[in-house]
């Protein structure tokens, strides 16, 4: 990551629509509160995306249901999930499947809110399948590369949130000040 | 429909052809009802094409890295095979090798039954459509629900798709209105786009809710993990694969790749050369079984996190159906490269006009299509449509992974010539007009147009009979009937004298070879030597005033025409001679130029299949159109006031000074078409060139009176930009100048006529 790629992210986040905010993790609640519907469903930071985010001072706001049936899914306007990666050229973000329900709950909403890292950001396309392959072949993991809502032509007329989300919103914890924090998250990551 | 054509062929010397009436009203139909919507469609996506992928830094980079990780996996397949069997095995899935469709769909409708699965939901996949497992699971009672929007659309209308990335490109908005309208009843009848989409995403949402098995396609699978990639927008494959607790990935096996790192290239190319998207919005990587919890939408209590007891199970159906075959066939080996993008459909001109239902066989459509039907369905499902292509060449920069399509299309179409040839037919009426290379009985048309040099160099022999002749109204009458040659088209007329005797009658060449900048031949295509012989004067005045050495030695026809036919033996035959003509110039040194831009493109694409490597390099490198020799010579020091300036003054005489170009097709594919707009830039003129890729004609396509009709629409948008122009208009190609001349009514000339010293 380097600023440059924020910079790219952020902009083709613009090009498609998707609103960021950005602050440090100790304001990932309060971004979160802005940028969610009611109501509102999501997985706990860590549970959700690196397991690094699970000791970082991010956390969801109160109302958020972290713990949601599929009755509540089916109800949500909001699903708030973390992203393991960005990928800055394509305005991707790395939605990964997991047990905690990742997927369903960025996939059966009408609005995603998405926390990212800053840390998290890759340059292009070619990094992130760097990234990918290991935990693929290792980790049989499932990763969604989300650019921007669910699309569709095939009405006669672009319409955002053909099956999937219709609005899509990126809080990006920056990491200024806190590289020794991002360090010993990602550190702590490797030792689980 | 062999025994249709074999019937159509025989009968071709008597009396009117059914076959041929049913595909001119098909293809008149389908101008009429789906063409306006597919044209629009699709060029969309072309233009968006060349904007995304104008963006890229590396896109000839990547299109090669593309291209190499399909070769190295195609050369590898069985390996790979057995790799990601262990891989998926590993992982908890299972993979099935079928070898056809019906075995396919037995493994399919087995582990459906197993489950119990009363309802499958299914996201977008070609190969799906190619077995038709749709139908093999409702014989089962299954109910099986297209959740692509697209797909959703066709199977309430019970229609094919008309493209293989946006199947129901053929449809309007107000047609899905009105399907939704009398399938549905609803209240409040959806109307807008929106309206329909939500109404979509509704419906399926529910039905999405309730289903058992999730069937997907895959894009590309890595063989070293096991993990699909699937390359969505709306979101349904997501809701597919989560939703349920039985995923079936479909593929054809030619969709391994070695490892996950090489899906890169093909994110960053499918979407872009497809529909114009830098990215899709969902790029799905699984490694199934997926790790999300099974949600039960009848459970309200359970949290979700904690799923349903039910494990995900996955089965991986790798499909051969012909490809493995297909691997080991020379020509259509280089189908399995395909990446289904679409870029072929969106580039192509007949495409455009008429989309899949014309232009399409059994699966797939577009101009790749012809090598998955050959190989998939057969010889016989490829000729319905292989006809289509034109072999402009506008789908060959398109193609993400450098197929060379047009060559596909011409191999197969010289076994369909083969395979179909009827020994009855009375060939040896015409044994002098059509001395070939090929097995009796082939199509009269076929071989007319095959043979086109020595049907000139007759017509030019007897030019003012054959002349009057040809245009006269009993003789079109016959032509049409026995030949196919549509009577709305004007004939070429044959020049008496020839460029090659005109330049040996004025005595040969009138810069000696030892006060010339340069030496060069110009080369006498057929057209030039016999039809149109001032263009190749203007050539040769043109370059003898910039100080060349220029002969015009009597030399064979290029091999264009019996190409365009897919009479192989034949071109291969006339590269042979050629370059036997051509060789003593080559080794004197001399520079080969040539006014007709589909000889070049020859020169410079097919040759490398029919010379030996150092005779086709050496031909390609002297070789040049004779607007980039021009270009070449003043940018090399010749002096441009030799040339003809625009005129100066106001009113008609300064309409001289202004240019509508439209460049060839082939010249475009070859990249000379420029050299024109930069010579004439260069000389003062204001040049506009035409933003239509190919004029359709095509050589002798929109001769045919199968495609008249096609050819004109084809040629529509060159008349809504060209129609009205005040500006002189030119075009270097023998055919665009016969479309041009039938849509604007104005004959244009080629470049080199109008910066030509006056002769």
């Amino acid at each position: 990551m380097s600023l440059a790629d924020t910079s790219t992210f952020t902009r083709r986040l613009d090009d498609l629509g998707v609103a960021v905010a950005a602050g440090p993790p100790e304001e990932c609640a309060t971004m979160v509160e802005a940028a969610a519907g009611e109501p509102a469903v999501g997985v706990p930071l860590g549970r959700s995306g690196p397991d690094g985010l699970a000791d970082s001072p991010a956390t969801l706001p109160d109302r958020v249901e972290t713990e949601p049936t599929t009755a509540d899914l089916r109800a949500a306007h909001t699903g708030i999930t973390a992203a393991s990666l960005g990928v800055a050229e394509y305005g991707s973000v790395a939605l990964e499947a997991d047990p905690a329900g990742t997927e369903p709950v960025s996939l059966f909403v009408d609005r995603h809110v998405v926390v990212l890292r800053e840390a998290d950001i890759v340059p292009d396309m070619p990094d992130a399948f760097d990234w990918l392959g290991p935990r693929a072949r290792d980790e049989s993991a499932d990763v969604v590369f989300a650019t921007g809502p669910s699309a569709t032509a095939d009405m006669g007329g672009l319409v955002h949130g053909a099956h999937g989300p219709k609005e899509v919103h990126v809080v990006l914890l920056r990491d200024d000040g806190a590289t020794d924090g991002s360090d010993a998250a990602d550190a702590a990551e490797g030792i689980q | 429909m062999s025994s249709d054509a074999e019937a159509g062929a025989s009968d071709a010397a008597g009396a009117g052809d059914p076959d041929r009436e049913t595909k001119a009203e098909r293809i008149r139909e389908l101008l009429a009802t789906e063409g306006d919507a597919v044209a629009e469609n699709t060029r969309g996506f072309n233009d968006g094409r060349y904007e995304s992928t104008g963006r890229l830094d590396d896109y000839e980079a990547l299109k090669d890295e593309a291209r190499a990780i399909k070769e190295d996996a195609i050369e590898r397949l069985p390996e790979l095979i057995d790799e990601v069997r262990e891989t998926v095995e590993a992982n908890g899935g299972t993979v099935y090798l079928a070898d056809d469709a019906a075995d396919a769909n037995r493994y399919i409708r087995e582990v459906a039954a197993d489950r119990g699965a009363e309802r499958a939901v299914k996201s977008k996949s070609m190969t799906s459509e190619e077995i038709e497992v749709n139908d093999a699971l409702a014989t089962d009672g299954v109910d099986v629900v297209e959740t692509d929007l697209g797909e959703w659309v066709l199977q309430l209308a019970d229609e094919e798709p008309s493209h293989i990335v946006a199947p129901a490109i053929h449809k309007s908005r107000e047609a899905i209105a009105e399907l939704f309208a009398e399938r549905f009843d609803p209240d409040d009848p959806p109307e807008t786009a929106e309206e329909l989409t939500m109404f979509a995403r509704e419906r399926l949402g529910e039905l999405i809710e309730d289903a058992d098995l999730g069937m997907t396609g895959a894009n590309f699978v890595a063989a070293d993990s096991g993990t699909m990639l699937l390359v969505t927008s709306e979101g349904n494959a997501r809701k597919t694969v989560t939703a349920t607790d039985t995923h079936v990935a479909v593929a054809g096996v030619e969709k391994l790749v070695p490892t996950v790192e090489e899906f890169s290239p093909f994110v960053e190319l499918i979407g872009r050369s497809g529909t114009g998207q830098d990215v899709t919005s969902y790029i799905s990587t699984l490694t199934p079984p997926v790790d999300s919890p099974v949600p039960d939408f009848e459970d309200d209590e359970t949290p979700l996190a904690d799923g349903s007891d039910a494990d995900r199970d996955f089965h991986l159906v790798l499909i051969d159906n012909g490809r493995l075959a297909m691997r080991d066939d020379p020509e259509l080996k280089e189908t399995l490269y395909c990446i289904r993008c679409s870029a072929c459909s969106n580039a192509c001109g007949n495409f455009q006009s008429v989309g899949g239902h014309a232009f399409g066989g059994e699966t797939y459509s577009g101009g790749i299509a012809t090598g998955w039907e050959a190989g998939i369905e057969g010889l016989d499902t490829a000729a319905e449509f292989n006809d289509l292509c034109t072999g402009c060449s506008r789908c060959v920069p398109a193609c993400p992974v450098g197929i060379d399509i047009p060559w596909i299309n011409t191999a197969v179409r010289d076994r369909i010539n083969r395979g179909e040839a009827d020994a009855s037919q009375l060939d040896w009426a015409f044994e002098e007009l059509v001395p070939d290379e090929e097995p009796g009985g082939l199509d009269l048309a076929t071989r007319l147009v095959g043979n086109y040099a020595t049907l000139a160099k007759w017509g030019h022999r007897t030019a003012p009979i054959a002349n009057r002749l040809a245009n006269a109204g009993p003789v079109r009458a016959i032509a049409e009937r026995v030949a196919g040659i549509d009577r709305r088209r004007e004939l070429p007329e044959f020049a008496r004298e020839s460029l090659v005797d005109w330049f040996e009658a004025r005595g040969g060449p009138a810069v000696p070879a030892d006060e010339a900048t340069r030496a060069a031949v110009v080369y006498p295509d057929t057209a030039t030597n016999y039809v149109d012989v001032e263009r190749g004067k203007a050539t040769v005045r043109a370059l003898e005033a910039l100080g060349v050495h220029v002969r015009v030695p009597d030399l064979p026809g290029s091999g264009r025409p019996p190409l365009s036919q897919g009479m192989v033996a034949t071109a291969e035959a006339a590269a042979e001679d050629l370059y036997a003509g051509l060789a003593p110039h080559l080794d004197a040194g001399r520079d080969v130029v040539v006014i007709e831009p589909s000889d070049l493109a020859t020169f410079r694409r097919e040759y490398e299949r029919f010379l030996p490597v150092d005779s086709y390099e050496r031909l390609a490198d002297a070789s040049y159109d004779a607007m980039e020799y021009v270009f070449g010579l003043l940018e090399n020091g010749a002096d441009p006031a030799a040339l003809r300036a625009p005129s100066e003054g106001t009113g008609p005489v300064a309409s001289g000074k202004r240019i509508a170009y439209h460049p060839h097709c082939q010249a475009r594919t070859v990249e000379v078409g420029e050299y024109a707009t930069a010579t004439f830039e260069r000389l003062g003129y204001d040049v506009r060139v035409s933003d239509t890729e190919c004029c359709g004609m095509a050589g002798s396509f929109g001769y045919k009176t199968d495609y008249y009709e096609l050819s004109v629409d084809v040629g529509e948008p060159l008349r809504e930009q060209f129609g009205d122009t005040d500006r002189t208009v030119v075009a270097p190609g023998t055919s665009c100048t016969e479309q041009l001349d039938a849509l604007l009514d104005a004959a244009p000339r080629h470049p080199i006529e109008v910066i030509a010293p006056r002769g």
